[in-house]
């Protein structure tokens, strides 16, 4: 009879404890978000949105440059693709600034439906 | 020794090797990756080889590092994301560990060169691209089609997004090479300063002492910056990996 207490026990004590951890979690969380804005939060976020406006405006030229090079359309491919990049590039920074929603434009069920099936 | 604040990010040849007219030659940088990853391997190893039902302070490190990885990953990416885990937290450890091995003193910083974080960068969008392609087909290019936008303009928008996903790699590897690199050569200008003010006699040693508590400071801060971008590392890789598994809404 005692082994068979036993697991109960432990089950009681293992879901008390996951409780317990659920509750704590979400503030943990918070914690962690405000130790990134605090001194290093400006910092940090300069590096980070000039890096992906950079990104996109290199990429964007890149790209067009290589499709001169292979099509022999040149400038227009570097023209009409560095201006593509300049519009990607601000909507990389409105995308991880949060101003605009993410690729593919999830809706937030899913996420959640996917998050409770496991 | 060297007050060149570049000098710290020299790549030297430790053994040359040649094959095919190409360059194979094992570097510092090549040691120090190996370092890192023999490093992060045996820690993870040794510290969870005892297996404590209750664990000790180092067991507890590396299940907090699972435990940490695990949950950001199941966060962004769902349930079915943590068939990456291996991947996300394989590169999680190695970012970390190369960026706090960059913080002993006259250790090389791996993740300051700019090719190494591209080449993890394209490690992770090239995940996202075969598995996305391969699990979903064509339907995995819905991708790059906002809902909701008029039909003339979805050209533009798409060529706009796809100029946006191929930035992805770049903005990532830079993030994290520009802020290894910038914050060891103020690291270094600033020590830098202790040496030259201490050179000008009793006046100069007296002065000395702010750049050196700058120092001090700045040490915690790279500190910080270490794990921090290694967690944003983790953290983007996880939002990608999310496109992969949910391309369409």
């Amino acid at each position: 009879m005692a082994n068979r207490e036993k697991p109960d026990d432990l089950d009681r004590r293992r879901r008390d404890l996951e409780t317990a951890l659920a509750a704590r979690r979400p503030a943990g969380s918070e914690g962690d978000k405000a130790a990134g804005t605090g001194s290093m939060g400006g910092y940090g976020n300069a590096l980070k949105l000039s890096s992906e406006f950079i990104a996109g405006i290199l990429v964007g030229a890149g790209l067009g440059w290589f499709i001169d090079r292979v099509a022999g359309t040149s400038p227009w491919g570097l023209i009409i693709f560095l201006l593509l990049g300049f519009g990607a590039g601000v909507l990389n920074v409105l995308r991880s600034a949060g101003k605009v929603a993410e690729f593919g434009a999830r809706t937030p069920d899913k996420g959640r439906s996917d998050r409770e099936a496991k | 020794m060297a007050t060149d604040p570049i000098h710290q990010f020299q790549i030297s040849k430790l053994i040359p090797i040649e094959i095919g007219g190409l360059d194979f030659s094992f570097t510092n940088s090549s040691a120090f990756m190996l370092a890192t990853v023999l490093g992060a391997g045996a820690f993870l190893f040794l510290t969870t080889s005892s297996r404590g039902l209750v664990p000790g302070r180092l067991q507890s490190i590396s299940e907090m590092a699972y435990e940490f990885i695990a949950s950001m990953l199941r966060d962004a990416a769902g349930s079915q994301g943590m068939r990456f885990f291996p991947l996300v937290f394989s590169l999680f450890m190695f970012v970390l560990v190369a960026n706090l091995f960059g913080m002993v003193p006259y250790f090389f910083t791996v993740t300051s060169h700019i090719i190494v974080t591209f080449a993890l960068a394209i490690l992770v969008i090239g995940t996202v691209l075969v598995y996305g392609f391969w699990k979903h087909g064509l339907k995995f290019l819905n991708l790059f089609v906002p809902e909701g936008v008029p039909a003339a303009l979805v050209p533009l928008v798409v060529l706009i997004e796809v100029v946006s996903f191929l930035s992805r790699p770049v903005s990532l590897s830079v993030r994290l090479f520009a802020n290894m690199l910038a914050g060891h050569i103020t690291l270094k200008v600033f020590a830098g300063f202790v040496t030259s003010l201490s050179a000008f006699g009793a006046v100069g040693v007296a002065g000395a002492v702010l750049p050196l508590a700058m120092t001090v400071a700045l040490t915690g801060l790279e500190f910080l910056v270490a794990f921090l971008q290694a967690y944003v590392f983790a953290v983007l890789t996880c939002m990608y990996l999310n496109d992969a598994l949910h391309p369409s809404h």
